[in-house]
């Protein structure tokens, strides 16, 4: 941890088309420990909302408690961002995008924020189909409190002081977002950059509930030998099925493919390519890819990539049909009735 | 037995078993009377339960307008023969007593006090139409023809009554006007009507509306501007929103696209519902909730939450009887202390009390306004009596020039001037700060937490900068003392004493001050409509030897709340107090205080 102010170096950076360079997306020093995973995936973060030319202050970054949720503070400065309650991003970020739906919005959450107490909300956001991304960024242990089992722990890892072993079945969110009707399913790892910038760019990208699982070690009460969300274990056992990569709308598609593609196109004209290892994996059948992911797990294999997309879903918005014009933008002339009404309306009470 | 005439003043109370569609019958039995001018309200004491289970709907018939539950019963109509017993025990003296004589009960009780009139309701009703509802349902409506005919309610009148309740089904205003004929001409044949308990039309009605208090609130939110509300259902406050959607769809669609200008959430649960309304209100929306009994606990973290961070939120608390799942459809004012002071640590919230369904209306609109202008939580705090009955109130109004309060926001143009932002800097010296909205501008960006933070908004564990904001946060709250509904106070020449009071008791407040001024005891009257409490709150005190403090619960919440928050000697300060959950009667003031001002003579 430091106190030291992060030096902001601009000079010479190359910049996107809004004129901005990456420094401009990066927030203030981290305060997490060194070789956090969670650190990777903030990199990340900045990488991709600069890579997609996103103004930084349209974007709202909201979180629960714990070492997850202190990273928006370590990216994209000029955004709004909400540092909330345990467990209860999801209804911060349902609300605020109920207001405003033109804003991007980023819930950043951990196995222990997402999928103990805030369990019941991160279901019901996926229900609802709010269009944000959701990071989960999932360790297996609770830091901030030094280090006991989180709801995603694998049966048999084992603690890093005294040596418990869990002995709980885990809660896989990658497995429960797609039970629960979620339209962007994907999981990534904090130390494969290369794959999780274009997930993520194709998660913020897609107009609904997007779903990111980021395997992300904790340096200091997980990445020994005898846990399963090490560095090393995660390496071992990763097995990436779909390579995602969002192209955005005046983009060719590049010739270089290696395996089947399959190219989704979003309302705005922009596509999320789908690049799979296995030519049996179907990202578009909910119970084939369910099946696939525990027949996998069973083997001792982490499950990574782009494993379920449903880009046609409707959002709460669609669903809820509200106006094009952001909530909070409306004049309120067009929403109070007005004298007049009001006596008519007393007619019914008379 | 009927002694004296008994003009425009008395109750009638109803017995029947819930689920069996008494209650559009009762309404049309009220309204009938409101539309002979005369004042009348309705207390309706049902069960928390969805059919068979005893309940009773209670019309007070007023000439003076009193709004209380009366406490007496001229005339009971005993449907229910389950609760028989019990329903012509609780008959007043003199009174008359109703009851479905289809089938010969071996032993009825009577009393020689009352007069019992049986009447073969079910039999007319199971000859005149087929069908098992709708024999029942119209049975309803011939208990009104019944209690029509005795107390000389205008046929006419209730058929236009039926007229416009069904104009999209006519066919239902014949077998209603049949049902009603069949108890109205059988009561007029064979008993001598009306009784000498009976109406005289009046004028006092000529600008009034019937309605409840959660109509009306939902009502002020949509006047009020609010776009997003997010609520989980939960007795009694459920209507809230149950009339929000009804109001939303029929006015705020836009007429071209049909796209809705609003959006309704039904959260999962009532954590979800509060932050859904303050994710919408830090996004510069007018966003609210609504909850009851437990839902006030569940809501308690996101509050200590919206008061740290300084975010807009309105939340309406229709109280009911606790502790925990208490009695869910019975009233109190039991969350004052709970809401005032709601989540751990120093909070504390604006809390408004509307005393009827008109000020639910004009509290709607206040705390939309006090919200955004003091950036911090505001809590109305309504009760099931004024939620959910129908009430008599001078009709609502509205002044077009409104122009909503939307508080010290900075706009892009101002933020575009200015050199840096920071959020929580008391520029203006009243602890209020400006706030930017999300996505306004590149400078207006900052992250907000609940944790502990500077006045620049940045994390902080120092004393220093932690008790800056949090004395800045007492200081706006001083602020706020200034800014809420001041107290309505009503005074004599020469009083005995003063009472205090607050939300829905004021009905029978009003009651008991009449009564006791007929004994000659003169009680001069505030009632408190806003906390933190107004320095006019802490001069009346001051200003009286004995101050009564009526309120609806048993540990006196609000006469605490008085008592630490002026200083002023606790012994002044006398508990008033009704919580059994009926709504509190004048005789619940009066019996009391006569004691303790009888008691503190002999002293």
């Amino acid at each position: 941890m430091s106190f030291i102010k992060k030096p902001r170096l601009t000079k010479g950076l190359p910049q996107n088309t809004l004129g901005l360079t990456i420094a401009d997306y990066e927030g203030a020093m981290s305060t997490l420990c060194a070789g956090c995973g969670h650190d990777s995936i903030s990199a990340a973060i900045v990488q991709a909302y600069y890579e997609l030319d996103i103004e930084p202050h349209r974007i709202a970054k909201v979180s629960g408690i714990g070492c997850s949720s202190k990273t928006p503070t370590y990216f994209l400065r000029p955004a709004h961002g909400f540092n909330s309650v345990h467990g209860r991003m999801p209804s911060i970020i349902t609300g605020a995008n109920a207001a405003n739906r033109d804003l991007h919005y980023i819930g950043v959450s951990g196995d222990g924020d997402s999928l103990s107490i805030g369990l019941g909300q991160f279901c019901h956001a996926i229900r609802r189909n709010v269009n944000m991304l959701y990071v989960l960024e999932n360790n297996g242990v609770y830091g901030l409190t030094k280090g006991q089992f989180s709801a995603s722990a694998d049966v048999g890892s084992s603690a890093r002081k005294g040596g418990e072993v869990n002995a709980q079945a885990p809660i896989d969110p990658v497995l429960t977002a797609i039970n629960f009707g979620c339209s962007f399913v994907a999981r990534g790892f904090s130390g494969d950059k290369r794959n999780l910038v274009p997930l993520l760019k194709a998660a913020i990208q897609h107009p609904g509930f997007a779903m990111l699982d980021v395997i992300s070690p904790c340096v200091t009460f997980n990445d020994h030998e005898g846990s399963t969300k090490s560095y090393a274990y995660t390496r071992d056992s990763e097995r990436t099925t779909v390579y995602a990569d969002f192209i955005p709308v005046l983009e060719p598609i590049e010739a270089n493919v290696e395996k089947a593609v399959t190219s989704v196109t979003l309302h705005d004209g922009s596509r999320i390519t789908l690049r799979k290892v296995d030519d049996d994996y179907d990202p578009f059948d909910p119970g084939a890819a369910t099946a696939y992911i525990r027949a996998h797990q069973a083997q001792g294999e982490i499950v990574t990539g782009l494993l379920f997309l449903d880009e046609n879903a409707l959002d709460l918005h669609r669903t809820k049909n509200t106006t094009k014009t952001p909530l909070n933008a409306l004049e309120s002339s067009r929403l109070i009735p007005g004298a007049a009404v009001l006596e008519d309306l007393q007619k019914a009470w008379r | 037995m009927q002694s004296k005439d008994r003009i425009n003043d008395f109750v009638i109370k109803i017995a029947t078993v819930n689920g069996t569609g008494s209650s559009s019958a009762n309404t049309l039995l009220m309204k009938a009377i409101f539309r002979m001018g005369i004042p009348v309200i309705g207390k309706n004491y049902f069960p928390s339960n969805i059919q068979g289970l005893p309940t009773w709907y209670e019309i007070r018939v007023t000439e003076k307008g009193y709004l209380a539950r009366s406490g007496s019963v001229g005339i009971m109509v005993a449907m229910n023969a389950q609760t028989y017993a019990e329903d012509l025990v609780e008959v007043s003296p003199n009174g008359l007593l109703i009851y479905d004589a289809t089938w010969p009960r071996a032993e009825l009780e009577s009393r020689p006090d009352v007069t019992v009139l049986p009447i073969p309701l079910s039999r007319m009703c199971n000859e005149a139409f087929s069908g098992a509802r709708t024999r029942i349902l119209l049975k309803n409506i011939a208990y009104v023809g019944v209690i029509a005919a005795l107390i000389d309610i205008d046929q006419d009148r209730v058929h236009q009554l039926l007229t416009e309740t069904f104009a999209d089904k006519p066919k239902l205003i014949d077998s209603n006007m049949q049902a009603f004929e069949l108890g109205y001409d059988y009561t007029r044949s064979n008993f001598e009507c009306p009784l000498k308990t009976r109406l005289v039309p009046m004028d006092a009605m000529a600008d009034h509306i019937m309605i409840d208090g959660n109509t009306a609130a939902a009502l002020g939110c949509v006047y009020a501007g609010a776009t997003v509300g997010s609520w989980y259902p939960i007795t009694p406050s459920t209507s809230l929103f149950d009339a929000f959607g009804g109001f939303c769809k029929r006015l705020r669609k836009d007429s071209d696209t049909g796209e809705h200008n609003y959006c309704i959430i039904q959260a999962e649960d009532e954590l979800s519902a509060i932050g859904m309304a303050l994710g919408a209100a830090w996004s510069g929306a007018r966003a609210f909730t609504a909850t009851s009994g437990p839902g006030i606990s569940l809501m308690s973290e996101f509050l200590g939450l919206a008061y740290f961070t300084e975010i807009p939120l309105v939340l309406f608390d229709v109280q009911r009887a606790g502790p925990s799942t208490g009695m869910p459809t019975r009233t109190q004012q039991s969350d004052i202390l709970a809401a005032a002071f709601a989540s751990h640590g120093d909070t504390r919230h604006v809390l408004l009390f509307p005393s009827d369904p008109a000020e639910c209306f004009e509290f709607a609109v206040t705390a939309f306004d006090l919200t955004e202008r003091l950036q911090t939580p505001v809590i109305v705090l309504s009760d099931l009596d004024i939620g959910m009955n129908d009430w008599p109130c001078p009709s609502l109004s509205w002044d077009d020039n409104y122009q909503p309060d939307r508080g010290k926001v900075y706009s892009a143009d101002d933020l575009s001037q200015m050199d840096t932002f920071a959020r929580y800097l008391d520029v203006d010296g009243d602890g209020i700060c400006y706030r930017t909205l999300p996505g306004e501008h590149p400078k207006g960006g900052y992250l907000i937490r609940g944790s502990g933070h500077n006045k620049f908004g940045g994390y902080t564990e120092k004393a220093d900068e932690y008790q800056e904001v949090v004395d800045r946060l007492r200081r706006k709250f001083d602020t706020a003392a200034g800014l809420v509904p001041e107290p309505v106070i009503e005074t004599a020449e020469r009083a005995d004493c003063a009472i205090v009071s607050l939300g829905s008791c004021d009905g029978a407040v009003r009651e008991a001050r009449d009564r006791l001024a007929a004994e000659g005891i003169l009680a001069d009257y505030m009632r408190v409509r806003a906390f933190p409490f107004s320095q006019s709150v802490i001069d009346f005190l001051t200003r009286y030897e004995r101050v009564f403090v009526v309120e609806q619960n048993r540990d006196a919440q609000f006469c605490s709340l008085l008592q630490t928050e002026t200083g002023l000697s606790g012994d002044k300060l006398i508990p008033v107090l009704s919580y059994g959950g009926m709504p509190v009667a004048c005789t619940d003031i009066i019996d009391p205080m006569l004691e303790k001002i009888a008691k503190g003579k002999a002293a």
